[in-house]
């Protein structure tokens, strides 16, 4: 990679981004507190037990976030991404819903 | 000053190009998109071109930005070749007037078969006639496969990759767009595409050459002044003023430039 320095240091990263990104961590646990809430309301499976694509791939990209390496972002995306390579037959739908299947050892 | 090099102004209002022309945007340039709904004929497509080629850069010219557009086919109507071959018969008859720049947005949506045919229709067009390309790259879990489709077919007719502008790329597509000569565009879009603040991330990492920003602001919720915001984003870090000109005006006039119908004033 050829990239620029960031013009900020670590504290002032901190500084700038980190009441924002408290925030947006809070929206994430109301949404599974949310989810969980509807399950126990309407009788289906909870945010760990789940077969919903786009839950379990959300929990996923949240343990790889704790994994301590670099290119969160990048690797987050690449965890959500079909991974196949030829084109499919028909399009179907126009849509992306935002996560393909996980192979089962990434649940 | 900057410019935005993707926006669907179609789909704004004119207010809209009032507060980009105060926010200090005097170019933008819009491809062809999906209207939200499928046309049902090739005639619905004729009259669009004519909106994109004579009625937007009208509008425009009462704010003092000058408008360019791109025309196609796109990705999300190419299903139906049938209908997209009557489109591609249409589009030379526009391709001498004076705002069109090239092919675009061109790519795929859901990476099915027919849209691969679709858009190898149009790199025959653009290549045959000397035209700049603009791709659309496929949202969400589609983006990565796509992206790799498109840059293989590309490739594989031979067209000079920097005369290809590829759009919406993300943190797992910029390196392999930028790696095989191509320009790569981020697109600030609420949700699904870049936040200002993911975008100077990408700069800071892939550095400045060979990449731009855009709002593609349409019908969706979605913000024309994108582009001033993500400039505002890099001031507040401290990027160099220079370093935000280059992102949001220097590099989209550069790529544009290729072609002679792309002019500032």
């Amino acid at each position: 990679m050829s990239g620029m320095s960031i013009p900020l240091t670590p504290h002032q990263v901190v500084d700038q981004y980190f009441l924002e990104h408290r925030a947006k961590v809070l929206d994430i646990a109301a949404f599974l507190d949310r989810f969980d809430r509807a399950a126990a309301a309407f009788g289906g499976a909870d945010s760990a037990t789940t077969d919903d694509v786009r839950v379990r791939a959300l929990c996923a990209a949240l343990d790889l976030l704790r994994d301590g390496q670099p290119q969160r972002a990048r690797r987050v995306l690449e965890l959500w991404s079909d991974h196949s390579v030829d084109p499919i037959p028909t399009a179907h739908t126009k849509g992306a819903i935002g996560a393909m299947p996980l192979p089962d050892a990434k649940r | 000053m900057y410019i935005d090099p993707h926006i669907h102004m179609v789909s704004r209002t004119t207010d809209d190009y009032q507060r980009m022309a105060a926010a200090g945007c005097v170019a933008i340039t819009e491809p062809a998109f999906w209207a939200g709904y499928d046309r049902s004929c090739a005639q619905g497509f004729v009259d669009y071109f004519g909106q994109l080629t004579d009625t937007e850069p009208k509008r425009a010219a009462q704010f003092g930005i000058k408008h360019h557009t791109w025309l196609c086919i796109n990705p999300k109507e190419s299903e139906d070749i049938g209908l997209a071959r009557e489109v591609l018969a249409e589009i030379p008859k526009f391709l001498d007037r004076p705002s069109v720049l090239g092919i675009g947005e061109i790519g795929l949506n859901k990476n099915s078969r027919n849209e691969l045919v679709v858009l190898e229709e149009h790199i025959a067009l653009a290549k045959s006639r000397g035209l700049l390309i603009l791709v659309h790259t496929p949202h969400l879990e589609d983006k990565m496969k796509g992206t790799r489709i498109i840059l293989d077919a590309i490739k594989a007719h031979g067209v000079d990759p920097a005369r290809v502008l590829i759009d919406h790329v993300e943190e797992h597509t910029v390196r392999m767009v930028l790696d095989r000569g191509f320009w790569a565009g981020m697109t600030l879009y609420p949700d699904t595409k870049c936040t200002p603040q993911r975008a100077t991330d990408i700069f800071e990492m892939h550095g400045t050459d060979r990449l731009w920003i855009n709002s593609a602001a349409d019908w969706g919720i979605s913000d024309p002044l994108a582009v001033p915001k993500c400039r505002e984003e890099m001031r507040r870090r401290g990027h160099l003023e220079a370093l935000i000109h280059k992102v949001s005006f220097q590099n989209p006039q550069t790529f544009l430039s290729q072609s002679p119908n792309f002019r500032l004033r």
